[in-house]
């Protein structure tokens, strides 16, 4: 299974490297945009599918990440600077929204941080003076580094590939790591998990606080990418709709994220076919996934092997039960 | 005089109307295995959750050697040396045995910003290895723990308990659901385990034949008070215990 996994992630990578080599400037930046929430969700990915915690705000973080670096932009700083402020200013922010976690659980849970994302939203929406209100901010930069630009739509596109691959190896090396087997802990079983001194409280923040890291980096690359945000793109539909992404790749499979963003971003569009009825048939692949692989469509392999030990396991029984006969 | 592992003195606590635990004192001495025996609503749940940190208790203190920890939770319990079992399974499903019992004794090493950067075993391996062989669970050390048989979770959740080498492990009916035949080899497991890590142990336990041959001493709890405290044999003996609990 793990060989699997590595053949799965060294395809993907690879087909992420060349194939947009080949692309027009509206295919690379629908790779792009795969990449962006590949990384915004892979944060949802650990405070949902490992932590086990509900989250339906993740797109106030997206947010955050965007306007502050736009912001950081606009004052004529530099996006090496704005991107780690977003990151530390949305570790900050999902610390405290981690609180409420220690408090209340599952739809509960969903519901203090819809609420979050609401009010994030409307700050983003009022405060005209700081986030351009319903206007947004328009003309976002893109980054150079060492006399290297990345204004071309290719050389953006690699930028956002590299920062996927370092955070998916930062994330990889944590969940190695003995949190990852204390967020596992954490998810399946808390009192338990308590009861063997894992400390849930200090998890459960932590697991908030780097989720919401990954969705503001993402946050901040998309702002640069698409060069004008505004407080529709991080409504509470775009946190259900990383949620569902979450859901859809497999939560708690690490590469859950990479298939997950794919069914999100990728697919509607190759679903245009269908013209106005593509959101439609988009739901409706949905709910029959959801139906067929209510975990995930990495979830595949393990039914395949729980099906193939249960008709090992029943032939064992009808054999000893024919050993007995005799 | 050595001083007692656990000290429980005038425990009580209330629900409403309902006085669940009134009034509670015993010590557990180290290196000895203490039994909790009494019908069902005799309030032995009760006290054991108060000297888990799972509720905090009306009135009395519970020290843990020496130490003043009526007010503790479970986490802090946990940190100080004090392990338990469930009445009801409780391994995590999804992880394999050996990553169970990795996880049970993992924060007890390092810091937690350490452990962000420790081996994924937490040089733990080793000593999981060990419980694994001491508890026969070998063939079934890389299988997820959700996948096996009620009486093999049974052995893991026992297992976790002991990974951190606690000074005091809580269990909490052991036999619970159990296989007669495996019956035996627990009391066998948790002799050997007394012996060779010199712990002490609380046991709640409704079967009677498993309580006497393992404990040392048992305490009987009838409507949330102490019947009596004595080895078995003595508590075999004794009339009001006889006509309360055990009958003939």
């Amino acid at each position: 299974m793990k060989k699997l996994n590595l053949l799965f992630a060294l395809v993907v990578l690879a087909a992420l490297i060349i194939v947009p080599g080949f692309l027009k400037n509206y295919g690379i930046h629908m790779f792009t945009t795969w990449l962006v929430f590949i990384i915004a969700t892979m944060g949802l990915n650990l405070t949902v599918g490992y932590a086990g915690q509900k989250s339906l705000g993740h797109a106030a973080f997206f947010g955050i990440g965007a306007y502050t670096v736009a912001i950081f932009l606009k004052a004529g700083l530099s996006f090496w600077l704005g991107l780690p402020v977003a990151a530390l200013f949305c570790f900050v922010v999902g610390l405290a929204l981690g609180f409420p976690a220690l408090r209340v659980q599952t739809i509960y849970l969903a519901f203090a941080t819809l609420g979050f994302n609401t009010a994030l939203w409307l700050v983003m929406r009022n405060e005209e003076w700081l986030t351009g209100g319903t206007f947004g901010i328009n003309n976002i930069a893109r980054p150079s580094l060492g006399g290297i630009s990345f204004d071309g739509n290719l050389a953006y596109y690699y930028l956002v590939l590299g920062f996927t691959v370092v955070l998916a190896l930062l994330l990889w090396g944590l969940l190695r790591s003995p949190w990852g087997k204390a967020f596992t802990a954490l998810r399946d079983n808390a009192i338990r998990a308590e009861s063997l001194g894992i400390d849930t409280r200090s998890y459960t923040l932590l697991s908030f606080a780097i989720g919401a890291v990954y969705a503001g980096v993402a946050g901040g690359l998309y702002a640069s990418q698409v060069q004008f945000i505004d407080p529709a793109l991080f409504t509470v539909g775009a946190s259900i709709m990383m949620y569902l992404m979450v859901v859809v790749g497999g939560p708690g499979y690490f590469l859950g994220p990479v298939l997950g963003s794919a069914v999100g971003v990728v697919l509607p569009e190759w679903l245009r076919f269908a013209q106005a009825w593509y959101l439609f048939v988009f739901g409706a692949a949905v709910v029959v996934l959801m139906i067929w692989l209510p975990d995930g469509l990495l979830s595949i392999p393990d039914r395949i092997k729980a099906r193939r030990q249960s008709r090992e396991a029943s032939a064992a029984r009808a054999a000893a039960g024919q050993g007995v006969k005799a | 005089m050595t001083q007692p592992v656990l000290k429980v003195t005038n425990i009580k606590k209330a629900y409403g109307a309902i006085q669940a635990v009134g009034g509670v004192s015993f010590e557990v001495r180290p290196g000895e295995i203490f039994g909790v025996i009494g019908p069902n609503g005799s309030g032995k749940t009760t006290l054991f959750n108060s000297m888990l940190g799972q509720i905090t208790p009306d009135e009395g203190k519970i020290e843990l050697n020496g130490q003043d920890v009526t007010t503790l939770g479970p986490l802090e319990l946990n940190r100080r040396g004090v392990g338990r079992t469930f009445q009801t399974l409780q391994v995590f499903g999804k992880m394999t045995v050996r990553d169970n019992l990795i996880v049970a004794a993992q924060e007890h090493q390092g810091s937690m910003f350490s452990r962000m950067f420790a081996p994924s075993d937490s040089g733990l391996g080793a000593k999981a290895d060990a419980l694994i062989d001491q508890f026969h669970i070998r063939h079934v050390a890389d299988k997820k723990a959700g996948e096996l048989s009620y009486g093999q979770q049974k052995l893991v959740d026992i297992a976790m308990a002991f990974m951190s080498e606690p000074d005091l492990v809580l269990l909490d009916e052991p036999c619970a659901g159990v296989n007669p035949s495996l019956v035996g080899g627990i009391s066998t497991l948790l002799k050997e385990l007394n012996k060779t890590r010199k712990g002490s142990f609380v046991v709640i336990e409704h079967n009677m034949d498993f309580v006497m041959d393992l404990c040392h001493r048992i305490m009987v709890m009838v409507e949330g008070q102490v019947m009596a405290i004595g080895t078995p044999e003595e508590i075999r003996a004794n009339k009001q215990v006889l006509d309360a609990y055990l009958g003939n």
